[in-house]
């Protein structure tokens, strides 16, 4: 089930990679090469720890639910969870 | 014993007693009465009437702490932001990163726990609502871009100043030249050195330096010559690299990567002999070819990969001989991408020399020569619109020429009270230039809106200005001054976007003054072979005295001759009306003088 959605996820139209991050910051899954993935893993994970706090810095109450990042080129999207984070970076219909 | 008991009117109860003196020194015989009313006064309500109730009473209390004010200045707290690459992720001890048999088997580990398999469902379908998102529609799309939105003048031009630069080091230097990063508004280079003839003094230092735009406390990179740079250039196309010339005349290029040294310097040998006054970087396929100017009277053509001589050379002669005795000293150069086999040379002489790079002998490199200013021509620059009209800044005044009129400019500022020391053009608006002074004073021109003055003039600093550089998008403009402070200014929307029509109402003002000076000089050609034709008659008729010239002596003789002639005339006109006007007033009195 789980491979299926991974797949069905990289299937879609525009993504470019998808990448599946534990707490510590280790790739498990992806679908991009080993130094690009170890980049976006180290450099994602951080900012989303920033993200979260400064939301809930805000709010206690309040918690991030999902960060997207757009730039020139692509969209970076990034679903946090405690524990992992799943990465996809798309590069949106235009 | 008396008692005498009084109450005056003044309100002072007064008890007094009185004893014999007789009785002086007896004892005292104590007795005890009863209480004795001796004075009642009854309250008296008609004193009332003096008075009226104050209603609110003003009482001042103070019930404070009492504290102390003290001032304290911490030293400036230097901070530099650093990064960390991050390699590899967080492994656990017990696995080597680099096994991939161990990294897999975790991985595979991970992938089983059922967690992480929940987790991730509920991520992914999550993530798959977003993708689809952006697969439907985008959301950032632009709406109204058709409608142009159209910005009414903001009244006023203005400029404010966004941030100076001082020079770090205690003894200043000027700021002689400025220049943009290629890639937009971030970083500015400046080069500083003392111009003053013999001024430097031991402990000034060579440094010129980098800055971050945003930073105005520390520079961002020290560039360290030989010899202070009087020009510095980024190169466009690459932009770690500047090319410097210096005041001694060698040139140097750094590379920011490779830090404050230089990379490579020209050898002292082939380079100029005086301090070179501009460096300017040209197309190139390689993007390593430059050209620089001095003094000297030559301009030396240079491959940075290859500094120990120039790659070409050539003396601003304008005899065509190649004689460096005669050439004129070089102060500014010029060059247009878009026509890269010519170049002009603004020198010291006043005359702009235009030159073109692909002659076959040296005697036709030079073309043609403008002259009209009277001192060196310290800014030289073509429109980059109309790139047959160049503007030059020199003496008093800035003027703007045509390609096609030698003998003068087509049009020109009003001569100044102070000297001016830089100019150039607008890149977003043809008709719009900018000119510093040396009273510290920086003016703004549209040349469409008003000639006789500066659109907008606005005074940057007390001491001289010695240079300007405006950025790409003309909205930024640096000026340096004598005492090395860059200053960093905004000009309003206004003077940096292109208005209605514009060009074409440039086009129009260009040719018709560039017509009227082909008129003018039409007219004085006409002119001077009337001059001629006549002159050679009057020569014909003087061959019997055989002289075929007229010394400059004669003619001046003979022009102080016409001119007694001609002042003579006029006094003698003069006395005649003056008689004249005695006569006709002493007329009408009815006395009667005659004049001898």
């Amino acid at each position: 089930m789980l491979e299926e959605t991974l797949k069905r996820i990289q299937a879609h139209k525009g993504v470019i990679g998808t990448i599946v991050v534990n707490a510590e910051g280790i790739p498990i899954r992806t679908t991009l090469d080993s130094s690009t993935t170890v980049q976006y893993a180290g450099l994602l994970h951080q900012l989303t720890m920033k993200a979260r706090s400064t939301v809930r810095d805000i709010d206690p109450q309040n918690d991030l639910t999902f960060l997207r990042i757009r730039s020139k080129k692509h969209e970076i999207m990034v679903a946090p969870d405690k524990e992992y984070l799943l990465i996809v970076i798309q590069n949106p219909s235009e | 014993q008396k008692k005498n008991i009084s109450l005056r009117l003044t309100m002072e109860i007064v008890y007094v007693y009185t004893k014999k003196r007789s009785e002086f020194g007896r004892q005292c015989n104590f007795s005890d009465k009863p209480a004795e009313l001796h004075v009642d006064i009854l309250p008296d309500p008609s004193l009332t009437d003096n008075f009226i109730d104050r209603d609110p009473c003003d009482v001042a209390i103070q019930c404070t702490q009492e504290m102390s004010e003290h001032e304290v200045n911490t030293e400036r707290f230097d901070c530099e932001p650093c990064g960390i690459n991050h390699v590899e992720g967080g492994w656990p001890k017990d696995v080597n990163s680099q096994e991939m048999e161990q990294t897999i088997r975790y991985r595979k580990k991970v992938e089983k726990d059922e967690n992480y398999v929940n987790t991730l469902m509920q991520l992914g379908s999550h993530m798959e609502h977003c993708i689809r998102q952006n697969n439907t529609i985008d959301i950032y799309q632009e709406y109204f871009e058709e409608e142009e939105i159209v910005e009414e003048m903001e009244g006023q031009p203005s400029a404010k100043t966004v941030n100076v630069f001082r020079d770090p080091n205690e003894v200043k230097r000027t700021a002689t030249s400025l220049s943009w990063h290629p890639d937009g508004s971030c970083k500015l280079a400046v080069a500083y050195s003392s111009m003053e003839f013999q001024k430097v003094t031991k402990d000034m230092s060579y440094d010129s330096y980098i800055w971050d735009l945003e930073n105005t406390n520390k520079p961002e990179m020290t560039l360290k010559p030989v010899s202070p740079l009087v020009c510095l250039e980024y190169n466009p196309k690459d932009s770690h690299i500047l090319i410097g010339g210096s005041y001694n005349g060698q040139i140097a290029y750094w590379d920011t990567r490779k830090g404050s040294q230089p990379v490579e310097m020209s050898a002292v040998e082939h380079s100029h002999r005086d301090p070179v006054y501009k460096v300017i970087w040209l197309q190139s396929k390689t993007g390593t070819d430059s050209f620089s100017a001095s003094t000297d009277g030559q301009v030396l053509w240079w491959d940075i990969r290859k500094m120990s001589e120039p790659t070409e050379r050539l003396v601003l002669d304008p005899s065509k001989k190649g004689n460096l005795d005669n050439a004129l000293g070089a102060f500014s150069l010029e060059f247009e991408t878009t026509m890269p086999t010519k170049f002009m040379v603004g020198t010291e002489q006043g005359v702009v020399v235009s030159c073109n790079r692909k002659a076959k002998t040296p005697a036709e490199k030079i073309v043609c020569t403008y002259s009209g200013h009277y001192g060196p021509i310290y800014a030289l620059q073509r429109n980059p619109f109309f790139p047959k009209n160049f503007l030059t800044v020199a003496d008093w005044t800035a003027r703007i020429w045509s390609e096609d009129i030698r003998d003068s400019s087509i049009m020109w500022t009003k001569y100044h009270m102070a000297y001016l020391s830089d100019g150039c053009w607008s890149p977003a608006r043809p008709s719009v230039f900018f000119t510093v002074k040396m009273d510290g004073t920086l003016d703004i021109w549209d040349f469409l809106f008003k000639q006789n003055d500066p659109t907008l003039s606005l005074k940057v600093c007390d001491e001289a200005l010695y240079s300007l550089r405006v950025q790409d998008n003309g909205r930024f403009l640096g000026c340096g001054s004598q005492l090395g402070t860059a200053t960093l200014l905004e000009i309003s929307s206004g003077l940096c976007t292109l208005q209605k029509n514009e060009k074409a109402l440039a086009t129009a003002m260009f040719e018709r003054e560039t017509k009227r000076e082909k008129i003018l000089e039409a007219c004085h050609r006409e002119m001077r072979l009337k001059e001629r034709s006549r002159s050679e008659q009057s020569k014909e008729d003087e061959a019997k005295d055989g002289e075929a010239e007229e010394s400059a002596e004669e003619l001046v003789a003979c022009a102080e001759r016409e001119f007694y002639e001609v002042v003579e005339a006029e006094m003698k006109k003069r006395g005649k009306d003056d008689k004249k006007e005695k006569e006709k007033y002493e007329g009408k009195d009815g006395c009667k003088e005659k004049e001898s």
